[in-house]
């Protein structure tokens, strides 16, 4: 039989032998001593606690053995030594696993878990600080997370712009906007009693739909409208055009849209606040001018970029715009060519609009729309009425970027580089 | 070293024999029993199969055997976390305190009370106390349901020298008297209070009987290794308390061979008064006695014998128990069974 | 149908009880022929004798553990501890003793006892005479705690509190004794661990206890008619058990949650309230949870510095309208 290194003190672990009153090979006998143990606190004699042989000892003086430790093997007389004893060590150590327990019943019977007894909700909302660093509170998460609206996109009118619960009571229900959504059997049903051609969406159409969708849904637009004097820009147009007459013709001819590209990139490099585009979590700034311009073409349009307009010259921007817009008519565009720009321009004088505001391309921050130009009547210093040359243009600003008074300065430097326009050279 | 030691009443043989031999007989098998236990829990311990913290009786089993014979049945006992004696001395069985000990399933209270709390409602064993003190007025409490119902149950409490410093004694002891309770207040004198001598703390020589006067009661000191000697005494406390007498407080003098815990080995104790002690060992004392009044030593055998067999057979079932299942954890914190404090 | 103060409403209570029942008796310190310090007791004595109602020394100890034995052994006694200060005297009983016996000894013993204790502030005794100690009482397992505001509720949880075979604490408030309430004649038993929705409101939960009822309920006037906030308040009533379902479902409703308790700030009750509904209820919370106690400090005698700690109406008000409408 085993004896152990008894628990000298309950906050002991473990006890160092001092002392052997026997020796390997004694008899004992239930009650000697056999050795003696010390601990930091005190010391003791440990008998032994039935008779036999003292046949092995594993811990000899000044040696320390943990608590449960097996110090000698007393082995009863005339038999073989006995197969050591369940060690209270081993059946100790089976420690119990946390079972499921027989739940107390509650009043309502909905059950209690005693280990479980504060029940924290399964699902987790998502996190309390927004991008923008605003918050919002549990329940607006909770809210929201039930109606399927995404809560960055709420307004918060908490304390520090938290979003509150009524916050997302009163957002739009994604669901049911998705709900008041026309379906094609819904408005086929609208012109049941009319015929019409079906024309299916190509790619640049669904691409349009869906691109503008978004800029009007997603875009803060603001628009700002200005009256532009061409008087002057019509007769150096006319200069540009006489200079380039060969003896064949005119190589080229500039349009007035080629001066107004030059001119808008002018514009945008004298208010670089303007030459940006939103990305999401930030604002790019260019220093050029890479301007987008919209041709129409069959089913659609699309806007090829001049890159650097702003170092080009108004011809050199004539002939890049008359290869992008015959190309992109015979939809022999590459991707790279309409891609990027920092601000676009539409030109729709052509058709006699007088005026008309654009939607923003994104991720661009601003776009110009230029109207027909015509004859309008102008007070003079001396009180007469004189007829000018003028045209009506709108800027569309995204005011995540611009503000109304860059896009209003953006504006003015136009207006004076149109109405000025030796000072884009000079 | 006290001098008390020495004024221990010598055995005496050949009195009128008020006890009778089957008594007597019953009063050392329960004063063996309780030995033979507390050795075993003594061995057990050193085999790591009795856990935590453990209060030996060893020498002191006179005053629970001899208040033990003394009660009748329906009588209540509350005692310390020394109560392993007076749990064992009211009947419950060796394997239920054994196996409380050892922490198993098969224990007295599952293992979820200890060794310093056994309790046996239905042998009137009504708690063994840990804090000092306390169940000195929780006795009183028994006692006075007693008296208001005209109940004729007498309720014992057990408790160290060193109880008589605290307050709830004093409370107690006033109370009892004042409200003339059914209860006996039993002192058991072990001259340490854990590992200081009692002297040392105490304002007077005798720690119970000499404050017995300022409850109006008489200080009474016996002999608390004679069990003859508690016997009687406990007999006249019995009858004077269902007589609507009142509380009786008890001083028994004794001594502990082992130390305060099982922790604790008594280095602290002079040299040889362990020694002496022993010469007024309980089971020596009584075992002289039985053979003073002419019972053979074969009988005593068969007693020791029969003991034996009960501590052997507890040990093995207890070894062979098992653990106390984890269900139990939360059971029996509230009346309904459970544990719940929120709907 | 009467109207009855707050402290006779004790002595009917004990009363009802202690007629129905013979095991029913009652002990404590000045309680049998004066009828109680604060007259909370009179007439017991003479209606049910000097066997059943019991003058005790002042030995709190020996009147809690007294109380035990007998409750063990078959008696339902009723102890009163004067103050509720004087736990602190006897907490043995109440931390040790009462909660745990039942447990230790496997299911084997019982202790169906109720300690009445004269509890909180206003009455002008100072600091160990007038503390709020209901908290203290509600962190030990095993024990049930109870604080009523009004005379139907202290005779209705009284009754439920003898009744019940666990040791309860009933915390009676002092200041609460001369007020009065209509009390229905007839036997009048409540339900332990129970709360109860004074005024339903749909704009914040404020959870009270004992004196703070009434002053949440001015409170909740106050914020009505001057801000337009319509508060539910809540008689929390019982500590443990804990009627959890009636506070969760009201904050599920009205998505705040205050607490008013006259405990000094630290681990006052309604810090484990606040603790439960930020935990399980978090997502119905539109807003932190608060607290509104009085300050970490012991109390002062002075009446005037004594009602400067205690939360009242305005401060109540006050901190909800700030939380609300910042």
């Amino acid at each position: 039989m085993d004896v152990l290194m008894p628990q000298l003190g309950e906050t002991v672990a473990e006890g160092k032998i001092t002392k052997w009153f026997k020796n390997a090979g004694d008899s004992v006998q239930a009650g000697d001593n056999l050795f003696e143990i010390e601990t930091d606190k005190t010391s003791m004699e440990v008998p032994a606690t039935f008779a036999g042989t003292l046949s092995a000892i594993n811990f000899h003086v000044g040696e320390v053995a943990k608590v449960g430790a097996v110090v000698a093997i007393i082995t009863g007389a005339g038999e073989a030594p006995l197969p050591p004893a369940k060690s209270a060590v081993s059946v100790a150590s089976a420690a119990p696993a946390r079972p499921v327990l027989a739940t107390a019943q509650a009043g309502n019977g909905t059950s209690l878990d005693p280990w479980n007894a504060v029940r924290t909700p399964e699902r987790n909302f998502g996190p309390a600080r927004r991008s923008d660093g605003t918050a919002s509170t549990p329940l607006a998460r909770r809210l929201a997370a039930e109606r399927g609206i995404d809560i960055a996109t709420v307004v918060g009118t908490g304390p520090h712009g938290r979003v509150v619960a009524r916050d997302v009571a009163g957002a739009p229900d994604r669901r049911s906007s998705q709900v008041a959504a026309l379906t094609p059997s819904a408005v086929a049903a609208v012109y049941d009693q009319r015929t019409y051609e079906e024309v299916p969406l190509d790619a640049m159409r669904a691409t349009i739909a869906r691109r503008l969708v978004d800029a009007k849904q997603t875009i803060p637009h603001f628009y700002l409208t200005t009256e532009v004097e061409i008087g002057r820009l019509l007769a150096l147009r006319k200069e540009v055009n006489a200079a380039t007459e060969g003896p064949d013709g005119p190589a080229y001819r500039v349009s007035l849209n080629d001066f107004i590209i030059k001119a808008w990139a002018a514009a945008l490099m004298r208010v670089p606040a303007a030459n940006a585009v939103w990305a999401g979590d930030r604002i790019l700034r260019f220093r050029v001018a890479d301007i987008g311009v919209a041709v129409a073409i069959e089913g659609g349009l699309i806007t090829p970029v001049i890159r650097n307009a702003e170092s080009k010259t108004v011809t050199g921007i004539s002939w890049e715009m008359k290869d992008l817009a015959e190309r992109a008519r015979s939809k022999k565009l590459k991707p790279a060519e309409y891609s990027g720009g920092s601000s676009s321009i539409s030109n729709l004088g052509m058709f006699g609009v007088r005026e008309f505001a654009a939607i923003v391309n994104p991720p661009q921050s601003t776009i110009l729309a230029v109207g027909a130009g015509r004859r309008a009547p102008r007070e003079t210093a001396s009180g007469r009425a004189e007829f000018h040359d003028v045209m009506t243009v709108t800027l569309s600003c995204d005011h995540r970027v611009v503000d109304g008074a860059v896009g209003a300065q953006l504006l003015a430097e136009f207006k004076s580089i149109i109405e000025h326009p030796v000072s884009a050279i000079a | 070293m006290s001098k008390r030691a020495l004024e221990l009443q010598p055995v005496v043989g050949g009195q009128n024999d008020d006890i009778g031999e089957a008594k007597r007989l019953e009063l050392y098998r329960s004063q063996i029993r309780i030995r033979d236990a507390e050795q075993r829990a003594f061995d057990l311990f050193l085999q790591n199969l009795v856990k935590g913290t453990s209060h030996l009786s060893l020498g002191q089993e006179a005053i629970a055997a001899g208040f033990g014979c003394a009660m009748q049945k329906g009588d209540l006992s509350f005692c310390t976390y020394r109560g392993h004696a007076h749990t064992l001395a009211r009947g419950v069985s060796v394997e239920k305190v054994l196996g409380e000990l050892m922490q198993r399933d098969n224990g007295l209270m599952r293992g979820k009370g200890g060794s310093m709390h056994l309790t046996s409602e239905e042998h009137g064993v009504m708690g063994s106390y840990a804090i000092i003190g306390a169940h000195l007025p929780i006795a009183c409490g028994a006692a006075w349901r007693a008296q208001y119902r005209g109940e004729k149950d007498v309720s014992v409490c057990f408790f160290g020298d060193g109880t008589t410093n605290i307050g709830a004694f004093h409370e107690a002891l006033n109370f009892a008297a004042v409200w003339k309770l059914p209860v006996i207040f039993v002192c058991e004198n072990n001259l340490y209070m854990e590992y200081t001598p009692i002297g040392d703390v105490t304002a007077v020589e005798y720690p119970a009987a000499d404050r017995a006067a300022a409850y109006g009661l008489p200080g009474v000191v016996i002999d608390g290794n004679d069990a003859d000697i508690v016997y009687r005494e406990a007999i006249q406390a019995f009858d004077k308390a269902r007589s609507g007498d009142g509380p009786s407080l008890i001083e028994c003098l004794t001594y502990r061979h082992g130390g305060h815990s099982r922790a604790d080995p008594a280095k602290y104790r002079p040299e040889g008064e362990l020694e002496l002690w022993k010469q007024r060992d309980p089971i020596k004392v009584y075992r002289e006695r039985l053979k003073q009044f002419s019972v053979a030593e074969a009988r005593i055998a068969q007693i020791d014998a029969a003991v034996r067999k009960e501590v052997d057979d507890a040990t093995e079932a207890c070894k062979a128990a098992g653990m106390p299942p984890a269900e139990i954890l939360f059971t029996d914190v509230y009346a309904d069974g459970g544990w719940a404090w929120r709907n | 149908m009467a109207e009855l103060t707050y402290r006779d409403a004790v002595a009917r209570g004990i009363a009802q009880e202690m007629a129905r029942d013979k095991d029913v008796v009652f002990l404590g310190e000045d309680v049998a022929k004066a009828g109680g310090v604060f007259k909370a007791t009179v007439g017991l004595y003479e209606q049910f004798g000097p066997l059943r109602v019991r003058d005790a020394p002042i030995s709190e100890q020996a009147i809690l553990g007294a109380a035990m034995g007998a409750a063990m052994t078959g008696l339902k006694p009723i102890a009163e501890i004067m103050f509720s200060d004087f736990i602190a005297v006897c907490f043995d009983y109440i931390a040790n003793e009462f909660p745990k016996s039942r447990y230790m000894s496997n299911g084997q013993t019982k202790c169906p006892l109720v300690v009445r204790t004269g509890n909180g502030a206003g009455s002008r005794f100072g600091a160990q005479h007038s503390q709020s100690v209901e908290n203290w009482c509600m962190m030990i397992p095993g024990l049930k705690v109870v604080a009523p505001s009004n005379p139907f509720d202290v005779v209705g949880l009284l009754a439920a509190a003898v009744r019940d075979p666990d040791p309860v604490i009933f915390f009676e408030h002092k200041s609460l004794y001369p007020t009065k309430g209509e009390v229905p004649d007839g036997e009048i038993v409540d339900t332990l661990g129970t709360a109860k929705i004074v005024r339903p409101g749909k704009d914040a939960t404020i959870c009270a206890l004992a004196l703070m009822v009434p002053r949440a309920l001015e409170a909740a006037d106050k914020l009505k008619t001057e801000h337009g906030i319509d508060c539910e308040v809540v008689d929390v009533r019982s500590l443990v058990p804990l009627d959890t379902r009636t506070i969760l479902g009201s904050v599920a409703k009205t998505n705040r949650l205050f607490t008013v308790e006259e405990n000094p700030r630290l681990c006052g009750w309604g810090a484990e309230i606040v603790s439960i509904v930020a935990d399980e209820a978090f997502y119905d919370l539109d807003g932190p949870p608060v607290r509104i106690t009085t300050p970490h400090i012991p109390l002062a005698a002075a009446d005037i510095l004594e009602d400067m700690a205690l939360p009242n109406a305005a401060r109540i008000a006050e901190t909800v309208t700030r939380s609300l409408g910042s």
